[in-house]
């Protein structure tokens, strides 16, 4: 069994007064897709944010490769070797493609390497090739996603926490992204923590899968079972049994409630 | 018509120190969100800084600016770093009452330092007040004063090597990038704290530059940051936010006093600026240059 990348172990957040994150535990292998679900407000961001280290946890701890990282600031955090890729992409808007790329890249120095993703980062999006001396502003949607996904592989990272890469995107372009996210992953074993609101998506191309609900981790299992359980079906993929709908009683509570 | 271009050369002399003050306001506003109200005061202590060098130490004009600049830049650096840091994250208004303390608290004790005091003081430039002719007629001739020139000359060269940080060298593109989006930049690994002393180190370094020019013009006292009142509407004018609009808004609010001085009555020169002002932001809120930003989703 191999050591896991990023161990989170018992951590609780608040937002000044508000618990936002109910001691969660997870752990990710390397090389891996793990994907987060839950419904909003269930605590996603805030995870995300936590191991990152754009907040503070109250208790608990995140481990990177063996070392606990959690209360430091992003800026170390993100010279450890973690990328995020926030939610709503928050690209620079007034610097050009160009130069969004090359702040992902700022913390090398190693100029041929910073060529090289580059050159790995083009190659996965040809689009942003094309807009390379456009503000970052004037892209669509779907380029700034592109962008910031590629803006956090120019620093080589070894773990990339991706919130809601499919926020306001087409269904095509959702489907053209996680294609591309799961490319990555098998070309560069760059290992992912994904967290989504669409299940579907997201359950497609993980390994392994944590259910949020109000701050806990309610299921967890691979990726393929939790495909198959009833209640994920239900209430997140949103499938039911042909005919069932007489028989299906309202208000019919999770499994695990 | 003479006299008209005369005027306006006048006024853009003392609007480029408005220029640079207004600068500073801006610089430290777009990276940080605080509005820092002791701006005027940093150029007041970058002035007697070269004072200090210049009367007091007898180094060289030249020296004791680059002194003074250098000087303010750690200045304005441990200001952040110190004073300001453990306050970061509060709400803005703590931190903008912070920077008028710091204004107030600058004021009484650059008048206790010993040397300094209350007086007003000169320093010797290499530059003469007379006027060169520029262009001469039968009956009166364009002049403009080697001070004049020496700050309208530093304002441009100082611009130039701004836009040059800014835009090519990567801690300045960072700059410019925590100044668009604080918590991507912190994501990019760019340690934003130590960009906010670096930014406060800039502008605490063009606002003693605006302090050793203007100091032959208006004498260096503890109250020459008052200035700053006249800057600030500068940098509102341009769209608080753009440092291109701080320098036309400089200008711009230079010029307006210096025709207002002379063809309209007494009074009016001081209030002017406000007058325009107010105008501006009346027909154009966001200021002339200002940047409306959209978020896509």
């Amino acid at each position: 069994m191999t050591e896991p990348i990023l161990r989170v172990s018992n951590i609780e957040t608040y937002y000044g007064p508000i618990m936002a994150i109910r001691g969660i535990s997870l752990h990710i292998d390397p090389g891996k897709i793990v994907t987060v679900l839950g419904a909003n407000g269930a605590g996603k961001t805030t995870l995300l944010k936590t191991i990152s280290g754009a907040m503070d946890p109250q208790k608990g701890t995140v481990e990177f490769e063996g070392r606990e990282i959690q209360k430091q600031d992003p800026d170390r955090v993100m010279r450890a070797g973690i990328s995020h890729v926030p939610e709503g992409r928050e690209v620079f808007p007034f610097l050009t493609v160009h130069e969004n790329l090359m702040m992902g890249a700022f913390t090398r120095r190693d100029r041929e390497g910073i060529q090289r993703d580059l050159e790995l980062v083009l190659g996965y999006f040809p689009v942003l090739e094309a807009r390379s001396k456009q503000q970052a502003g004037q892209l669509s949607g779907g380029e700034q996603q592109m962008l910031a996904i590629g803006r956090a592989l120019m620093s080589h990272p070894r773990l990339v926490l991706l919130d809601e890469p499919s926020l306001g995107l087409s269904p095509i372009l959702v489907n053209d992204i996680f294609g591309i996210i799961e490319r990555i992953n098998r070309e560069q074993g760059t290992t992912i923590l994904l967290v989504e609101q669409n299940a579907h998506m997201a359950l497609s191309i993980a390994d392994y899968g944590y259910v949020l609900e109000v701050g806990r981790v309610v299921m967890e299992d691979t990726a393929e079972r939790l495909r198959d359980k009833e209640d994920i079906k239900e209430f997140y993929l949103g499938m039911k049994d042909a005919g069932s709908r007489g028989k299906r009683r309202w208000k019919r509570v999770k499994t695990w409630r | 018509m003479l006299q008209f271009v005369q005027l306006v050369l006048n006024g853009s002399s003392i609007g480029c120190i408005y220029a640079l003050v207004a600068l500073g306001f801006v610089l430290i506003y777009k990276a940080t969100e605080v509005v820092n109200f002791a701006q005027g005061e940093l150029m007041m202590f970058g002035a007697f800084f070269a004072y200090t060098l210049i009367t007091l130490f007898g180094f060289s004009y030249w020296i004791g600016a680059a002194g003074a600049i250098l000087g303010m830049m750690a200045f304005g650096y441990l200001l952040d770093r110190v004073v300001l840091r453990p306050v970061l994250g509060q709400p803005a208004f703590a931190m903008i009452m912070l920077t008028i303390g710091i204004g107030y608290v600058s004021r009484s004790v650059a008048g206790l330092v010993p040397g300094w005091g209350t007086a007003a003081y000169a320093i010797d430039t290499p530059f003469s007040a007379e006027g060169l002719p520029l262009l001469t007629t039968a009956e009166t001739s364009l002049v403009i004063s080697e001070q004049n020139l020496s700050i309208i000359g530093a304002t441009v060269l100082f611009c130039a090597v701004l836009f040059a940080f800014f835009r090519y060298t990567r801690i300045g593109v960072a700059m410019q990038a925590t100044s668009q989006n604080q918590l991507a930049a912190y994501y990019m690994g760019i340690p934003v704290k130590s960009v906010f002393s670096l930014i406060w180190a800039i502008s605490a370094g063009v606002a003693a530059a605006a302090g050793v020019l203007l100091a032959p013009i208006t004498l260096i006292d503890t109250n020459m940051g008052f200035i700053g009142l006249k800057a600030f509407p500068a940098a509102v004018l341009g769209g608080f936010g753009s440092i291109p609009g701080a320098i036309v808004g400089g200008l711009t609010i230079g010029i307006i006093e210096s025709l207002a001085g002379f063809y309209l009555p007494q009074g009016f020169k001081d209030i002017a600026a406000y007058i325009v002002l107010l105008a501006v932001l009346v027909l154009r809120p966001e200021g002339l240059f200002g940047q409306a930003t959209r978020k896509k989703v």
